[in-house]
């Protein structure tokens, strides 16, 4: 049976119990990234709305119509321009940070190997740092919009969402375009996690690991505005950033998304795989 | 607001863009680029010739009409195919589709029209006599190519296609000319009168793009006009390559602002209403949903007529049109095809596609700027009056509007030919102006449901205007917060007259096919003025109001809309699926085979033995952190592994740890082999090379977290003892980033002693221990031993092993030196004493006598005097003897017996 413990191991060891996803948690939680992140997160809209309040309301801008321009309509809209001037960069970091950071930084503490040598095994160990930098970031992405939807509707008012370029989505319907939107953003930054990952296991610096992800991410970028690339930039994560725009219309435009998510959940997944090959053969000597 | 700026100030540039888009609009195909030269792809088998034709039928004058003749593959007879290029264009835009159609088994033949190209000749805009003769000559000229299929002598199997001046031309030919077999027109006009002259009102922008771009030849058409002869004549002033009558009519009607029955007249002759009866070949119809110039109005009238005399017909909508948008060329040609290998190979399977389709928005892709199109189809046709009704009651009292002088500003729908507005509007937007007090607005109730309104919707108005009037009907998508929204941006105009004491009119608004959702209402509006069109300059008062307080919305709920997602490339799955694979394998290989032997029972008592354990260093093929290494730890000892830096000591604890790989020889804990993560490491607790503590976290939080992390029950941590020896007093519930490095020190030991390990492995543990700590460490492991468990001590300091450890193992360069108990590797565990001679060593005779004296085991030589090893004899006895020697001795003290044993051992100094 499965309750008997290995032979030879220590009274009430089971591997599978080791580095439980609720004490990888905590061991995270109060780290002071963490705690920063969350209220750079938490205080972004708020940062907004003071900018609103001095500046006026924002202008119809000149050439491109942007979230920006409706941003003090409704809380909804607040949320949504939140989104908007955050997605390219401010919800990135947060990602390569929570993963990028998570073996790195214990390599870096030399806490690593004695978690290994509790022993968690090594798969284990990725799998519970995995899971919670991912948890992580998905609840980054979160309290962003519902910090500005809370903050934007105190400020605003609330009621529907009114698109830029004309037109309204009833605000149930928008707020769950806005789930659905924040859904997508963390997908689409499953590329990211996956290369920050992965950069965790190769070096015991936290910052090239996160350095390296975000590095890379402005490297997609870049590479996305090539427009000589044709085609081939639909194969770029980066690509399809704002892909989540589609559901901010009358009528939601879900191919793009699709599209978007395939890109990354596919280079996600070679990515986590080259991360867990790697640390499976690695000799720790941090 | 960037677009409704500009159109206030109509200047020259977005007239020429407007311009510019419009004639791209009209080509057609004007999203493929400028044709490849005739040598492009293989196969295809081009042959240009400019034909001499007559100049109308009978005449002597010849025209010259540049032709292009594609046929691909094998010599066989096949149908034959007539393209048609769009107003403003040649026959070089349709290279790409010529040359697809070759290859698809057909002889394709395309030409450019009179005044168009290189060909010569004035625009007749498809006079019978003209363009429609010329259409005939060239079916005559393909019926005498061997390769075109014959159904009799002279008259070739022939299939006819081209969009908006080329539709025509395909109706046009199909209704002069009994050899067309098969057609189908696209974005094209019934009646060139109805579409410029809607209700008798003057379509000026559109009409004024038409004559503009014939007259100055195809100069604002960009691409098109590479290669072509400048107008032939630039004397008549704005004629160009017009024939004169139509060219007069048009400056006629433009200056007036009105048309005439004698422009209507000229129109309808060149019109394929005209021969409208005799066109019954199976016909394809597209037509623009996006299109002001020629509405779904148009393809309704063809439908209906050619069915009428017996023909299939199929009807499909176009998300794009004249006003821009997507073209779906693809799907059009793919359709077209389709519907000639029917029609003209015979080919029962082809699929002709259904009798109605339409294609719907499904929203804008914001990553490339595109609509993305989802397809409704119906089994048949449900026309403009739809498959059923709503009647959607309309409110809203008498209201009078003023027709500004000049008849300007003009209220706006939408942008002839501007483009891009679908996507606009799928998305919310678009720009649709009227000016207060010049337009009079019945509007619905929010609407419980929504209703999809596909057709042409009715209205009953009643309208007094003294002088008559003309006005603009249109119906708005009202969203709940107000926002309008035009539907394809199309209006209706009426000319109204005779209404001095008042007319009741049947208004038929603007064929569409849009959904207006539930909580939106429907807003009647019929305005003064249009942009787009002529109406009276003179100010006036017009009063309207309904007639009948409702609204008549046709509805189709048999057109269904087909499921979306059909449209996501293969990618879409077939990527991540890639992904999973290739993870698969970068998982599945690369694996290090690792022959761990299984557990060896007999050894289940023995804590640790090492067998040739063998790692090189990183990179190196003959460069050894450890060589060879064996040795055994028995229950209860405490072992010191002893070693100058650099000896392999730490290596050989990171490989019993499991963090590092051997490259050869054998682990055993408790006789169970240790790999990376072997369960039987639970058994030992280890402290290696400095502690490794979360910064952020207090002392106890660390301990508490850590075991947790092991899984293991709580209460079998021990906490409480752990924090004992680690003696951290109150700063346990400080953060470790705080502590200084003994404090870290103590608390990662605390660690490796949770749960009370049965091997305890510490390396050089008494690093930043003050000496009274030292002391207490030291006395912390003997009784750790004592109780059954193991310890085992790293250190290159002897002191530290020297006082606490029953067996040694000595390292030096990665190899083993000595292995064994402490007294084994001292000698029997005797006293070592140092004596000083004055005046040097003694010699050999002096060493012998000391070597030979009771109770002495061995006497060396050193520096300064001999190193004495007694084996019975007190230090005091000792002395005396060597003072009745008479050796001068001048100092006497205990040596540090290890170190000379190591030293010895090692060959070297420390």
């Amino acid at each position: 049976m499965s309750t008997l413990p290995p032979v030879g191991s220590a009274p009430g060891y089971r591997a599978r119990n080791t580095l439980p996803l609720r004490v990888e948690a905590v061991r995270q939680l109060k780290r002071r990234r963490t705690l920063i992140t969350a209220a750079v997160l938490a205080a972004l809209p708020f940062v907004l709305i003071a900018a609103f309040a001095i500046g006026g309301d924002p202008e119809r801008g000149r050439g491109r119509i942007t979230l920006i321009d409706t941003a003090t309509a409704s809380g909804l809209n607040f949320a949504t321009a939140c989104l908007f001037v955050s997605a390219g960069f401010v919800l990135v970091v947060p990602v390569a940070l929570f993963a990028g950071d998570t073996v790195a930084s214990e390599a870096n503490w030399s806490s690593l190997r004695y978690l290994l040598a509790a022993p968690v095994p090594r798969a284990r160990l990725l799998l519970s740092k995995l899971v919670v930098a991912l948890v992580f970031s998905a609840a980054a992405m979160v309290l962003l919009p519902l910090v500005a939807l809370v903050a934007g509707s105190v400020a605003y008012g609330w009621g529907d969402l009114i698109l830029p370029t004309g037109g309204s989505l009833p605000a149930g319907t928008a707020a769950a375009r806005i789930a659905l939107v924040v859904g997508y953003l963390f997908v689409g930054q499953l590329v990211t996690a996956g290369l920050a990952f992965w950069l965790s296991t190769v070096t015991d610096a936290p910052l090239g690991a996160v350095g390296g992800a975000v590095g890379l991410t402005i490297v997609g970028n870049v590479l996305d505005a090539v427009t000589a690339l044709g085609d081939w930039r639909e194969l770029l994560p980066a690509h399809w950033q704002f892909a989540w725009i589609n559901a901010l219309q009358p009528e939601l435009e879900r191919g793009a998304m699709i599209k978007g998510a395939a890109v990354s959940v596919a280079f996600a997944l070679v990515l986590f795989a080259l991360a867990f090959r790697h640390f499976r053969n690695k000799d720790v000597v941090s | 607001m960037d677009i409704r700026m500009r159109r206030r100030m109509p200047g020259f540039r977005w007239r020429l863009a407007a311009g510019a888009a419009a004639l791209a609009a009209l080509v057609g195909t004007a999203a493929v680029p400028p044709a490849q030269a005739a040598d492009g792809d293989p196969g295809v088998n081009v042959e240009s010739r400019r034909l001499a034709l007559p100049q109308s039928p009978g005449s002597d004058d010849r025209v010259r009409i540049d032709t292009s003749y594609y046929t691909a593959g094998d010599t066989g007879r096949r149908p034959a195919v007539l393209l048609g290029h769009g107003f403003g264009g040649s026959k070089k835009d349709l290279d790409t589709e010529a040359r697809r159609l070759a290859q698809h088994g057909y002889a394709v033949l395309t030409w450019s029209a009179r005044g168009f190209g290189r060909s010569t000749g004035k625009i007749g805009i498809n006079d019978p006599h003209n363009e429609g003769n010329d259409v005939r000559r060239l079916i005559d000229w393909l019926a005498r190519q061997p390769e075109v299929q014959l159904d009799h002598r002279g008259d070739p199997r022939v299939g006819v296609t081209g969009a908006s001046y080329g539709g025509a031309a395909s109706l046009l030919a199909a209704g002069y000319d009994d050899r067309v077999d098969a057609i189908a027109p696209q974005n094209t006009y019934w009646n060139l009168a109805d579409a410029l002259f809607p209700n008798g009102v003057f379509k000026k922008m559109w009409a004024g793009f038409f004559f503009t771009t014939g007259s100055f030849g195809t100069a604002l058409g960009g691409n098109t006009a590479a290669g072509a002869p400048a107008p032939s004549s630039r004397t008549d002033t704005g004629c160009g390559r017009f024939e004169k009558p139509l060219c007069a009519m048009y400056q006629r009607v433009a200056s007036s602002g009105k048309p005439d029955d004698e422009a209507r007249r000229m129109l309808e002759a060149r019109s394929p209403s005209a021969v409208g009866d005799r066109i019954d070949v199976p016909t394809l119809i597209f037509q623009g949903q996006s299109d002001s110039l020629f509405p779904l109005s148009n393809a309704d009238a063809m439908a209906k007529k050619i069915k009428s005399n017996g023909a299939p017909v199929s009807v499909d909508w176009l998300a794009g049109g004249h006003d821009g948008g997507d073209q779906e060329t693809d799907r059009v040609r793919a359709r077209v095809t389709h519907w000639f290998d029917r029609y003209l190979k015979g080919d029962r399977t082809a699929d002709t596609g259904p009798p109605f389709r339409v294609s719907r928005s499904g929203g804008v892709d914001t990553t490339d700027g595109r609509a993305r199109l989802r397809g409704a189809t119906g089994s048949r046709y449900p026309g403009l009056d739809g498959t059923a009704t709503r009647t959607i009651p309309l409110t809203g009292r008498e209201q009078h509007v003023e027709n500004p002088a000049g008849a300007t500003p003009p209220a706006i729908s939408g942008m002839p030919g501007a483009g891009g507005f679908d996507r606009l509007a799928a998305i919310g937007g678009g720009v649709a102006v009227d000016y207060p007090g010049q337009t009079a607005t019945f509007q619905s109730r929010p609407l419980k449901q929504a209703v999809r309104l596909t057709g042409s919707p009715a209205a009953r108005v009643h309208v007094k205007a003294p002088d008559g009037a003309v006005l603009f009907a249109k119906v708005y998508d009202v969203g709940p917060n107000g926002q309008q929204l035009l539907p394809s941006h199309l209006v209706t105009p009426v000319r109204i007259s005779g209404a001095e004491q008042g007319r009741t009119l049947e208004l038929r608004l603007p064929p569409v096919d849009h959904e207006f959702a539930a909580g939106h209402r429907m807003r009647l509006a019929l305005a003064a003025t249009d942009l787009a069109y002529s109406s009276p300059a003179e100010p006036a008062t017009y009063s309207v109001s309904l007639d009948r307080p409702a609204l008549t919305v046709p509805t189709a709920p048999g057109v269904r809309t087909d499921p979306a997602s059909s449209s996501l490339p293969w990618w879409v799955w077939g990527l991540p699926a890639g992904g999973a694979l290739v993870a698969a394998g970068i998982l599945l290989t690369g694996r290090r085979r690792i022959t761990a032997p299984g557990a060896d029972p007999g050894l289940a008592d023995v804590p640790l033995v090492i067998d040739g354990l063998t790692k090189r260093y990183a990179r190196s093929e003959d460069r050894y952190a450890v060589q060879d290494l064996s040795f055994r730890v028995e229950r209860g000892q405490v072992l010191g592994l002893l070693g100058p830096n650099g000896a392999g000591k730490t290596t050989t604890l990171r490989m019993l740890m499991g963090l590092i790989r051997p490259d050869g020889g054998d682990i055993r804990v408790f006789g169970h082999p240790v790999v990376p993560g072997a369960p039987v490491l639970s058994r030992v607790g280890a402290f290696v090379e400095g502690a490794g503590s979360l910064p952020h976290l207090t002392g106890r939080a660390n301990l508490d977290l850590y075991w947790k992390a092991t899984g293991r029950p709580a209460a079998d941590a021990r906490v409480e003892e752990a924090l004992e020896i680690a003696g951290l007093g109150d700063a346990v519930d400080r953060p470790v980033r705080t502590y200084s490095q003994g404090m870290r020190q103590r608390l990662a030991i605390a660690q490796a002693m949770l749960g009370l390990p049965d091997l305890l492995i510490l390396d050089e543990p008494t690093n930043g221990l003050d000496p009274s700590q030292i002391r207490e460490m030291r006395e912390v492991l003997v009784r750790y031993a004592a109780d059954g468990r193991t310890v085992i001590v790293s250190s290159h300091l002897l002191a530290e092993v020297e006082q606490c450890c029953t067996h040694l193992v000595v390292m030096d360069r990665g190899r083993l030196v000595t292995a064994g108990p402490v007294t084994d590797i001292t000698g029997d565990g005797g006293d070592t004493l140092a004596v000083g001679v004055a005046g040097g060593p003694p010699s050999q005779v002096v060493l012998d006598k000391v070597a030979a004296l009771p109770g002495v085991a061995s006497a060396d030589v050193t520096e300064t005097g001999m190193l004495v090893r007694l084996d019975g004899v007190s230090a005091h006895a000792f002395l005396a003897e060597l003072v009745r020697l008479e050796i001068p001795v001048d100092r006497l003290g205990t040596e540090h017996r290890l170190e000379h044993a190591f030293l010895t051992l090692i060959g070297g100094s420390a």
